[in-house]
């Protein structure tokens, strides 16, 4: 179970991979062990139903939010590269990283991972948090006890704080703007994708 | 309340009687009973003549039954009490049940003195290890926590054993020098003596503690340790106290006595899991042929794990790790193998025993502490001996966590080993056996006394001030921040997405010998021990645990409305948005709120799944909110756009959506939908694999109402409920035509006609039918739980 460079290079464009998420050969390895074992149909491609296998990601209240944010619209698959790329959002931050201007923005950077917070309200893609798409991520989070008036008030009030230009949605910067006392590094990463 | 008082004294007074009645009876009986005896022939009088030739029309026989009613007595009274106590649901949570019955058992206690009536003679040796002890593990066993379990035995087992060992030696030594003293009386007690005293006590029993931290929501990994802790360290007392017990009968102890007691504790302990283990397999393999008799399933689970702990016991090595053993083993195999309605037989009563067994121990304890006479009391010695414990302990965590952190992934802070070290209380298992120590230790009563002392002075003391203290703990931890709503929703969002995130990539720790052991698993243990070897994803046999589980409980519980009720108020609220006012939120509201949040937000997986509470049944209910919300929720995709249906006609305006879990294959993409109102009524498509056995999950009724009001606008049949009746009997997987599907739509748009928008069908296989298993006449309705809340509507 090493980093052994001979199988890393069976994988199609492992090199590049690296390169762009940052992943060392031996997390590749793993990841594309990782893709195999959910393909269960070995094309090659991942599907929704291949994430609903995995069971705590039913059990998971935004379960299905996760898994459409793998799905770029329009597509119904998902390959491996892909796949990579979306994990690597969930690497932690290198502190010491230092980017020139010119370099591409890393994978794991924080506008990155809040990118992808955003993704699960935003299921239209369509850059705001709809009141209705915020409210849906509500329900999906709360118990049953809680009614649909105090919902319809928590959402209300979660837009009120955060929208500043008043057009009943949050935008991403918004949605930025009302998370930047919170350490997105530390809380959007996975300790073992380092 | 005042009922349960007045059962018990009911009861109290029976057993009084009872016990009274034996030595009264006694005598007369065999007169009453055998009139042809003629003890004095010659005293003869009238009234033998008389007795001879009646037939005792009635007769009352006590002491036959005297030996099983009482039992069932006493055990109706622990009953009766924990009845009461829960009554009042707050006392439960500032008190735990512990102490509840242990000043139920005082009070009991103290009656039975004041009648000078006898405690029944039950807790020998004998009776508390064979019989009152196994199910409590059992209990301990079936319902572990396995996966964090198994990624944190390493710390469990440091701290059990080395912890135990530490806390015992520790303790006997201080107290051997504090006996040295000689102004405390207490000079006849032996190294060896102390030693063993010291060993039972330091026998953890953190349940109340266990409580508190799951209410409180401490972390995985805490929780876990404290768990495996309580229940090894019974494993470890037990090896310890009877090393010792042997040791103290020898004038001489030495150190090749040492070496062997090192070596058979490793004989005690390896012993157990290979007992364990084997029965577990035999009782898996077993179960496997098990079909035909399911009457008896539950049956096999008792008796093999009751067999692996008596084979143990019989062999002295540890019985408690034989059983924990076999019952982990145990469940994985043979809750697949059984029928569901086995498996919640078992589980409940597994918890029913343990229940019992636990309640009688404590209960005894009150007791037993009042009427018992020989109690002898030493300031210094049970002073020193409460001092020692809680010091030892203290010192034992902070030195075993220093030593074990760096191992760790998840290290334990300064505030994870006060809550360790507090929880430390001590219960059952340390009073069981000090009582069954061996009268040949002649300060027996002593160690009686001071294990009650501390037993009850931590059940009560630090069970009672765990939670504030805990709870103080937190609080200043989460009050630094204040937080915006924005803040805590987005948060958890984040948290929720990061545990799914590691759920997508697997467990990575421990990955290699995990792995290894799943491959092992599938294919060799799982063909020969299971009768039904598909691969099934685990997603399929959740779902059908919970479906078949809660089909009918849906009907009876507001949960019912789950499905409904969202989806239309969400598109109520569309309605209004434009026209909603903006409304001023004052801070009582806005506090409210962050209320309502941190009680009603999920929590995430380990805290949603993982927990057991000791005295209830795996509460599984969030689980299944979860399930079914996500069932009913439409599963969103961004390939919307493609799916769309250009028209069909023959389902014009029916809203209602029936998001069935086709059992059948996936190759056919799943649908979603997506009304033009973006208010995200989707499908969830997500099926796994086939199995044979289909599921018809929940089915959500969109039920779009023009004009506000809520639930009565569907009628009743447009549910559905004809053409769900429709689908009762499994469909073959190979019809795959949407026509199916929409040959029973028809009937429903005759009843509601009224919708605007286009609808498109799901390109999903036909809906099966209800599972083969499930053969209640109420599943048709179970089925759908709208069909439920239209009925309440109309």
């Amino acid at each position: 179970m090493g980093s052994s460079n001979s199988s890393v290079n069976n994988i199609p464009n492992a090199q590049e991979l690296m390169q762009e998420t940052g992943f060392s050969a031996a997390h590749i390895l793993r990841l594309h062990e990782r893709f195999e074992f959910l393909d269960k149909h070995k094309c090659g491609q991942l599907r929704p139903q291949d994430f609903g296998a995995v069971q705590e990601l039913a059990l998971n209240p935004i379960g299905d939010s996760i898994i459409s944010a793998f799905f770029s619209p329009g597509q119904e698959t998902v390959d491996f590269a892909s796949f990579v790329r979306i994990l690597a959002h969930f690497r932690p931050t290198d502190r010491n990283q230092s980017r020139d201007g010119a370099q591409q923005e890393p994978a794991n950077s924080s506008i990155r991972k809040l990118k992808f917070a955003f993704q699960m309200y935003d299921q239209d893609r369509d850059g705001k948090i709809s009141r209705a798409e915020l409210l849906q991520v509500l329900r999906a989070m709360l118990g049953i006890q809680v009614t649909e008036e105090q919902l319809q008030s928590i959402a209300e009030r979660a837009i009120q704080e955060a929208d500043l230009d008043r057009d009943d949605a949050i935008s991403f910067d918004e949605f930025r703007k009302s998370l930047e006392k919170v350490d997105i590094d530390h809380k959007m990463s996975i300790r073992f994708l380092r | 309340w005042i009922l349960g008082v007045f059962f018990m004294f009911l009861l109290l007074f029976l057993c009084c009687v009872g016990g009274k009645c034996e030595l009264q009876e006694s005598k007369p009986a065999p007169q009453t009973n055998l009139p042809t005896v003629k003890p004095f022939p010659n005293e003869a009088q009238a009234f033998p003549n008389e007795e001879r030739a009646s037939l005792p029309v009635f007769t009352m026989d006590y002491p036959r039954i005297q030996v099983p009613f009482e039992f069932t007595l006493w055990v109706l009274l622990a009953s009766f009490a924990k009845i009461g106590f829960h009554i009042y649901h707050k006392i439960t949570i500032w008190i735990p049940e512990s102490c509840l019955l242990i000043t139920i058992g005082l009070i009991v206690g103290a009656i039975m003195h004041a009648v000078k009536e006898e405690p029944p003679a039950v807790l020998s040796s004998n009776v508390f290890f064979l019989y009152m002890l196994p199910p409590i593990v059992l209990d301990s066993g079936y319902f572990i926590p396995t996966r964090p379990f198994f990624e944190n035995i390493g710390t469990v087992l440091w701290y059990a054993v080395v912890g135990t060992l530490w806390n015992s030696i520790g303790i006997g030594l201080s107290l051997f020098a504090i006996c040295q003293f000689e102004v405390f009386g207490l000079q006849d007690i032996s190294l060896q003596e102390n030693l063993l005293f010291a060993s039972i006590i330091s026998a953890v029993d953190p349940v109340a503690a266990l409580n508190v931290f799951e209410d409180i929501g401490v972390n995985e990994q805490m929780y876990i340790v404290i768990f495996g802790e309580g229940l090894f360290n019974d494993a470890v007392t037990v090896a310890l106290s009877s090393m010792f017990t042997f040791l103290a009968d020898m004038p001489i102890v030495e150190s090749t006595d040492v070496f062997l007691g090192v070596a058979r504790f490793f004989v005690v302990a390896a012993g157990g899991v290979l007992f364990g283990l084997l029965f577990g397999f035999v009782a898996a393999f077993t179960t496997r042929f098990t079909h035909n008799v399911r009457q008896i399933e539950p049956l096999f689970v008792f008796m093999y794990s009751y067999l692996a702990y008596l084979g143990a016991e019989c062999f002295s090595i540890s019985s408690v790790l034989a059983i924990v053993t076999c019952a982990i083993t145990m469940k994985y195999y043979v809750e697949e193998n059984v029928s569901q309605r086995s498996c919640t037989t078992i589980r409940h009563v597994v918890k029913m025993l343990a229940t019992v067994s636990e309640t009688l121990i404590f209960f005894f304890l009150g007791v037993v502490t009042i009427t018992i006479t020989e109690h002898e009391w030493n300031w210094a010695y049970i002073m020193f001996t409460l001092l020692f414990a809680f010091i030892w302990r203290g010192i034992g965590i902070l030195v075993l966590t220093q030593i074990i952190n760096p191992f760790r992934t998840i290290q334990f802070n300064f505030k994870d080993q006060f809550g360790l070290a507090y929880g430390g209380l001590r219960g059952a298992i340390c009073f069981a056996l000090v009582f069954t120590l061996p009268d040949t230790i002649n300060r027996k009563n002593l160690f009686v006394t001071a294990s009650i002392a501390i037993i009850i002075v931590t059940v009560f003391i630090q069970g009672i001030s765990i939670r504030p203290i805990v709870e103080y703990i937190n609080i200043r931890r989460t009050n630094k921040d204040l937080h915006t709503i924005n803040v805590e929703v987005h948060t958890r969002v984040m948290e929720h997405v990061v545990c799914g995130i590691e759920d997508l990539c697997g467990q990575w720790s421990h990955y290699y010998w995990k792995d290894k052991f799943k491959k092992f698993n599938d294919r060799i243990l799982r063909r020969i021990l299971l009768r039904d070897n598909r691969a099934e994803s685990s997603i399929v046999s959740l779902y059908k645990k919970l479906e078949l589980q809660n089909a009918i409980e849906l009907l009876d519980t507001p949960m019912g409305d789950l499905s409904a009720a969202p989806s239309m108020v969400s598109l109520h609220d569309e309605r209004k948005e434009a026209s909603r006012p903006k409304k001023m939120f004052l801070t009582a509201d806005v506090r409210k709120m962050h209320d309502i949040l941190s009680k009603n937000m999920y929590k995430i997986r380990q805290k949603t799944m993982a927990y057991t509470n000791k005295y209830n049944l795996p509460d599984d209910s969030r689980t299944r909110e979860i399930l079914i919300r996500r069932h009913a929720s439409i599963r969103r995709s961004v390939r919307a756009s493609s799916f769309r249906e250009p028209s069909e006609q023959n389902i014009p305006k029916s809203q209602k959506y029936y998001s069935l879990q086709p059992g059948g294959d996936l190759e056919t993409a799943f649908a979603l939908r997506r009304r033009s109102h973006g208010d995200g009524l989707q499908f969830s498509g997500a099926s796994p694999h086939s199995s044979s056995r289909s599921l018809v999950p929940m089915r959500k009724l969109n039920t779009i109402k023009e004009s506000g009001t809520v639930l009565d606008e569907r009628g009743p049949g447009s549910l559905g409920g004809s053409s769900l009746r429709g689908r009762r009997a499994p469909v073959p997987a190979s019809r795959r035509r949407s026509s199916d599907w929409v040959d029973e739509d028809p009937t429903d748009s005759e009843r509601t006609g009224e919708r605007d928008e286009p609808v498109r069908p799901p390109q999903l296989p036909p809906p099966r039918g209800w599972l083969p298993e499930n053969q209640d006449p109420g599943g048709n309705e179970a089925g759908n739980p709208l069909l439920r809340h239209s009925s309440k509507g109309s």
